[in-house]
């Protein structure tokens, strides 16, 4: 039975394909064996024995990637109990990993996959508005929607660390932004230090660094340059903080929020800096006063390397809400799908698996009735790692039971 | 983020709201409208004379002719190739033979849309202002679980920079409400989305005040959380009835005081006053609640004090007695697919909209957000196409009331907003694309005819003192 299904081969044909990595293809088969993505085009050959999906006069595209939000972390958000995406009473929580945190039997995975998200970013911390406060909130993990185990669900783990330089990060600094990112740097400092003289440190031959062994310890593939480093900053003067350590760290530097980044796309694309937007969020704070809906439009126009999240979890699937408005606002459509897809694969460093429809990757496919950010549009199927998934959910379960009332109990 | 800003944010935006009413059509007809400080419901109580009257004045405008567009009217028909001609804030003709006046603006509207100004039953803008600090946090007087004596105008601030991104988003009628913190959290005010320099300048003539009324969590957490009452659904329960109770006796006093005036008037109490007005069907309850099991209580209890409810709001689980709903004339104001941020709203659906449509119900799409109130359009399209996905036939039509007519209905001025109507007032809504793609933006927004926003022209654009020499 095991092996049967390994050997599953599928081909959707007869569908407009967007494999993102290039331009679309009309009336093309997209073939998939093996959980990967066997061939596509408009001349591929579908083995016999294929189960067969017919996608004429559909949209097929990869998955979409969430680039940030809480899935799997966060059940009811009001319910302490059942949230697990903070280690409360440590501002430096660099080694706080958020995957065994996870649950694979949220009800928020089959209400989001269904609607054609298929992999998402799982972060320690809240990336929305207000943020959580903190310095350092812990490792975020990048995981397919789908699985029985957190083994099964993860893709990678750590995929990076996160850390907060908006005004929230002040309470865990003293109170000022001069002191958030002084401490940044003392905390980086330190691990520096560490990394030479761990057995001065066993041995309390060192003086008081600012972390844990173990937080101290996980930030060294971040020192290394291994491990990007996703830094929430809003305002300009804070994403400039958050260039000016990367630059003297020498770190690979993800921006989440970056709602004042428009301003700055230059300085952004010069530092190869990507980002992480919200582009419907456009409520000015005194953390971002500049903030406006062509945020992601001006950044990708200028060059800077644009995906997507949708930081309110149990909607993760307006993210394609999200992306329509984002073309709504000035971005191109192609833009915007690939800040859905390809562009969180490559600044999460999966991009050799993830994000686009080619031969070899991972076989996170959805069919769509059409555009897949217009509202008129359905999902007919989502596919992770090759499987076709049941479009159920709790949500559609209360549909049946209540489309008739009186429900049958 | 949306939902921490909005339902769940328990100091800074407490969510709710209740609703009550007992009139249908007959809201001041449109020719008072427009009229500054018209003797409307709004302004005065039984017994009392005007307060804080309305000082609402249209602001001149030359005569608009749109021509060939696509003009849905929320009032049954979509004209293709369609014009709308209105004139000193009246629509004037709808249809596909309209002639403009000499002095009229003619806009060209070909390749887009046009719909009534977007109505907002649910929102806080103005009393939880940006930029969210405690400063300007008034929406929830969280010292007591009645404050029916409370009014949201009291608090909100017509420089609230979250005013003109709605506007931008083609509202131009909202009702700013007290948040849900409390069991009866006060006044709404019924407000034209214009720049004013006073909450005054913007109160909607005519409009009925809501009651703000708030079920389940929120009243027994932030209460029972301090020790006190209510600290449960029945503590809750308790809570309202017995300030009908008082609201009861006080209204008897002063009918039989405005009837007879014998001797002295019985000393005035707001929080009565405002309740007593509810019984007398004057003050629309606007009533927060999620769940259907708390619905049908809060129907309970409006029968015990005969009282109408005219919306739920939030309503996730509206779908689960739908036929109810419809029987009893409340309308459910509700999001297209919020659920899960709090145990309450666990059981949202897609379909709710379509559902509640279906067995009969008014159906509003309501924001409770002020970044939601800039996309009520979209929230309206996911709705009705996912129902239809489900096999629950919705029209565009009904789709488009969903955040024009029935609002309006909510709120008491059915009869002079919410659809593209000759004498109705011009409020209108000229879109890029079809208002129920994504794709669509408000080009331009008219309130009562003046040319309030204009997405390519910078001299309508207006801005709030707060955004003044900001980045």
């Amino acid at each position: 039975m095991i092996a049967f299904l390994l050997a599953q081969t599928i081909a959707i044909t007869g569908g407009t394909v967007y494999p993102v990595s290039g331009p679309k293809i009309e009336n093309a088969t997209v073939l998939i064996r093996d959980g990967r993505i066997a061939a596509v085009g408009t001349n591929v050959a579908v083995p016999a024995g294929a189960t067969r999906i017919d996608a004429s006069g559909k949209w097929v595209t990869p998955g979409l990637i969430d680039g940030a939000g809480q899935m799997g972390l966060r059940e009811i958000g009001a319910v302490q109990g059942t949230n697990e995406y903070t280690q409360r009473g440590n501002d430096v929580a660099a080694g706080f990993n958020v995957l065994e945190g996870i649950n694979p039997a949220s009800t928020l995975i089959a209400v989001n996959r269904m609607e054609g998200v298929t992999t998402t970013l799982a972060v320690p911390g809240y990336l929305g508005v207000p943020p959580s406060n903190g310095l350092i909130w812990g490792q975020a993990a990048l995981i397919d929607l789908n699985g029985a185990t957190i083994e099964t669900m993860r893709i990678k783990s750590p995929a990076a660390i996160v850390a907060g330089l908006s005004e929230a990060a002040k309470d865990a600094s003293g109170g000022s932004r001069a002191a958030v990112a002084q401490r940044l740097r003392r905390v980086l400092n330190d691990a520096r230090e560490y990394a030479t003289r761990r057995a001065d440190y066993r041995r309390r031959q060192i003086q008081d660094l600012s972390a844990s062994a173990a937080d101290l310890e996980a930030l060294q593939p971040v020192l290394r340059g291994e491990l990007p480093l996703i830094v929430l900053a809003n305002r300009r003067s804070d994403i400039e903080t958050a260039l000016r350590i990367a630059r003297e760290y020498k770190l690979r530097l993800i921006l989440a929020g970056a709602a004042e980044g428009w301003m700055i796309p230059g300085e952004l694309a010069a530092a190869g800096v990507p980002v992480l937007i919200e582009p419907m969020d456009n409520i000015p704070s005194f953390d971002a006063l500049g903030i406006r809906y062509e945020n992601a439009p001006l950044l990708a126009k200028g060059g800077v390397k644009v995906a997507l999240m949708e930081t309110t979890t149990e909607n993760t699937r307006d993210l394609r809400q999200q992306a329509g408005n984002a073309v709504a606002s000035g971005m191109t459509w192609d833009q915007a799908l690939r800040a859905v897809t390809l562009t969180p694969a490559e600044i999460f460093g999966v991009a050799d698996r993830y994000g686009s429809l080619d031969a070899g990757k991972v076989a996170n496919v959805v069919v769509w009735s059409g555009d897949p950010f217009d509202f008129s549009t359905g999902v007919e199927h989502v596919f992770i790692r090759g499987k076709d998934i049941r479009l159920r959910s709790r949500q559609t379960e209360l549909l049946e039971r209540y489309k008739t009332l009186p429900p049958k109990y | 983020m949306r939902q921490l800003s909005g339902a769940l944010g328990l100091i800074v935006l407490v969510v709710g709201c209740a609703s009550a009413g007992a009139r249908t059509k007959t809201a001041a007809a449109p020719a008072a409208a427009s009229a500054p400080a018209a003797a409307a419901t709004q302004d005065t109580a039984a017994g009392i004379g005007p307060q804080y009257p309305s000082t609402y004045q249209r602001h001149p405008n030359p005569p608009v002719l749109i021509r060939n567009a696509t003009i849905m009217t929320a009032a049954g028909q979509e004209i293709q190739g369609g014009s709308i001609l209105f004139k000193d804030g009246r629509i004037v003709a709808v249809g596909t033979n309209v002639q403009a006046p000499t002095d009229a603006t003619v806009v060209d509207g070909t390749g887009k849309w046009v719909t009534p100004g977007v109505i907002d039953t649910h929102s806080h803008i103005g009393v939880f202002a940006a930029p969210g600090t405690f400063a300007e946090s008034d929406g929830n007087e969280a010292t007591n679980p009645v404050t029916a004596e409370v009014w949201a105008e009291h608090s909100f601030w017509p420089q609230d920079p979250q005013i003109p991104l709605a506007i931008a988003g083609g509202v131009t009628t909202i009702q700013a409400l007290p948040g849900s913190a409390n069991l009866i959290g006060g006044r709404s005010a019924v407000l034209k989305l214009v720049p004013a320099r006073s909450v005054q300048e913007m109160k909607f003539p005519g409009a009925h005040y809501g009651l703000k009324m708030a079920c389940g969590e929120n009243p027994k957490r932030t209460y029972g959380g301090r020790g006190g009452a209510p600290s449960t659904r029945m503590g809750n329960m308790a809570g309202y009835r017995a300030a009908f109770i008082a609201a009861q006796d006080y209204r008897r006093r002063w009918d039989k005081w405005n009837k007879d005036h014998q001797g002295d008037p019985p000393e005035r109490n707001l929080r009565n006053e405002s309740l007593a007005e509810v019984l007398r069907g004057n003050i629309y309850v606007q009533n927060h609640c999620y769940r259907a099991d708390e619905m049908m209580q809060m129907l309970d209890l409006a029968h015990e004090f005969g009282f109408k409810i005219r919306s739920f709001h939030h309503a996730v689980e509206a779908y689960k007695i739908a036929d109810v709903l419809a029987r009893e004339g409340t309308a459910v104001s509700i999001w297209s697919d919020w659920w899960g941020f709090k145990e309450e709203a666990m059981d949202g659906i897609y379909e709710n909209a379509a559902l509640v449509q279906q067995a009969g119900g008014r159906v509003v799409i309501h924001s409770d957000d002020a970044s939601g109130i800039q996309r009520l359009n979209q929230e309206a399209a996911k709705a009705m196409y996912h129902g239809r996905r489900a096999g629950i036939p919705v029209t565009r039509d009904q789709a488009v009331r969903w955040f024009t007519a029935n609002p309006a209905w909510v709120l008491g001025v059915d009869s002079i907003v919410g659809t593209l109507e000759p004498g109705k007032m011009a409020d209108v809504v000229l879109w890029s694309a079809d208002p129920l793609s994504v794709y669509a933006r408000a080009i331009q927004v008219y309130n009562d005819g003046w040319l309030v926003y204009d997405r390519n022209d910078p001299a309508h654009q207006p801005k709030t003192d707060f955004t003044l020499g900001q980045p």
